[in-house]
């Protein structure tokens, strides 16, 4: 059944494509907009890109995550798949996954942009991806849920990352603090704490909204 | 096969302050054909929405072949399928990616999907996507979506609508089909004379309750004259 809900997903995220470079170039400008808040001072830039990259990577999200209930509920499609019966977990672990996997694609787009717009290169490469892999997983979880909560409302964008932004504050904090010493240098060692911290994070979350899922979609 | 039967035991609905369904009484035996006519806002899509598990009722009780509709919900599912309003598809995946979407959920093997595309004349369109398509073509994909179910229980909300002369036609044989194979059908119509024709027994609603209920045959004898339906207070 996962299977089957994951091909749908990823079969609609293939036909709506476009929507993702669209997010993209959205998560690039915040980005540059950001950098011009700090200003010329490089050792600044440096300094606060992990954390621009995560608030580009956060207000991306809430655009791919509303996005990714419009084919559901424009003709109850979603309702439909409940009374063939399907799986409720099935259902949310397939869009939960797909919306990893293009968070994922987002954030590992927009690492190069802020290396370049905040000069902040780094050798340890491996590191930050595997912490966008684990942030944006930490993001899907709650959002694919909060998303699905507020599908049915009329301010949707306006409420969904009213009711994320709280949530997700220390999965958030965490990737920030995991970024931020791959990139600024780790001569502690507290890189892999911030990284098991997120870990935790991700499976609480993925734990619980699927859990709670079946009650949000369900009347 | 299972035969399956409905019972429905004074259900009521509302939505806000106002009672779409207000006890409604019925029965249907398995392999019957029941007519389910009203006018707009008697209750009729409601009750199947009740029938279907999408809305639970507030009041009163519902079983399709045993099961209840609201605490074994999922034997429910197993059992029914509905043409709803809504059609249930996806605008940007095509006329056979829909149905391969319902056979993977099912479980069941994707070869039936052409074959059920051409039941109901959409086989040329197979693989165009759903929003190219026009009221009566998404009406036939629903209608497709149905019987790739292989339900024992088929509630038909307006199977008639947005549909032209040969959909009629073809709405109608799928009917006897499923009728000749022991399927339990409702049938909510405003298409009086053809549905009664199809149809065994009939109930008529109006503002969520029952007016009148028997044999199809003498059901036009009982259609509601006046203004539209508005629903009930208890």
């Amino acid at each position: 059944m996962l299977g089957a809900a994951l091909r749908k997903e990823l079969l609609l995220q293939w036909r709506t494509r476009g929507q993702l470079m669209a997010v993209f170039v959205f998560g690039a400008t915040s980005l540059l907009l950001f950098s011009f808040a700090i200003g010329p001072n490089s050792e600044e830039l440096r300094k606060f890109s992990a954390g621009f990259l995560w608030l580009g990577l956060l207000l991306s999200s809430t655009l791919t995550l509303s996005e990714s209930f419009h084919e559901e509920m424009e003709n109850r499609a979603l309702e439909g798949l409940l009374l063939l019966p399907s799986d409720p977990r099935a259902l949310y672990y397939g869009k939960a996954i797909a919306n990893w996997l293009q968070l994922t694609l987002l954030g590992i787009g927009l690492v190069p942009v802020m290396v370049v717009l905040y000069d902040a290169g780094t050798t340890d490469v491996l590191r930050v991806l595997l912490v966008v892999v684990l942030g944006s997983a930490g993001l899907s979880a709650p959002g694919t849920l909060y998303a699905a909560m507020t599908a049915q409302v009329k301010a949707k964008q306006t409420l969904l990352p009213l009711l994320l932004f709280p949530l997700i504050v220390p999965a958030l904090l965490a990737s920030v603090k995991a970024t931020s010493l791959a990139i600024l240098g780790d001569p502690m060692g507290q890189s892999w704490s911030w990284v098991g911290l997120l870990s935790a994070f991700d499976l609480i979350y993925w734990s619980l909204c699927g859990l709670l899922y079946a009650r949000v979609v369900e009347e | 096969m299972q035969e399956v039967s409905v019972e429905v035991e004074r259900v009521a609905r509302r939505y806000g302050r106002r009672w779409a369904l207000a006890e409604v009484t019925f029965s249907v035996r398995a392999g019957e054909v029941m007519m389910v006519a009203g006018r707009n806002g008697a209750g009729k899509s409601t009750l199947f929405r009740v029938l279907a598990t999408a809305i639970r009722p507030d009041r009163g009780r519902a079983t399709i072949g045993g099961f209840d509709v609201v605490k074994e919900r999922e034997d429910v599912r197993k059992l029914s399928a509905i043409l709803a309003h809504q059609n249930y598809l996806y605008e940007s995946l095509t006329a056979r990616e829909n149905l391969e979407v319902v056979a993977d959920h099912l479980g069941r093997r994707r070869r039936n999907v052409l074959e059920t595309l051409e039941q109901v004349a959409l086989g040329s369109r197979a693989n165009d996507a759903v929003s190219t398509f026009s009221a009566g073509m998404r009406k036939r994909l629903s209608f497709a979506r149905i019987l790739l179910q292989e339900p024992r229980l088929v509630l038909l909300d307006e199977p008639y609508g947005a549909l032209d002369p040969p959909g009629f036609a073809l709405v109608d044989d799928v009917i006897r089909d499923l009728k000749s194979r022991g399927v339990t059908i409702l049938m909510a119509t405003h298409q009086w004379e053809r549905g009664a024709k199809l149809a065994d027994t009939a109930l008529v609603l109006e503002a969520g309750r029952t007016i009148w209920q028997g044999p199809a045959a003498e059901a036009l004898e009982h259609e509601p004259k006046g203004e539209t339906a508005a629903g009930s207070v208890l």
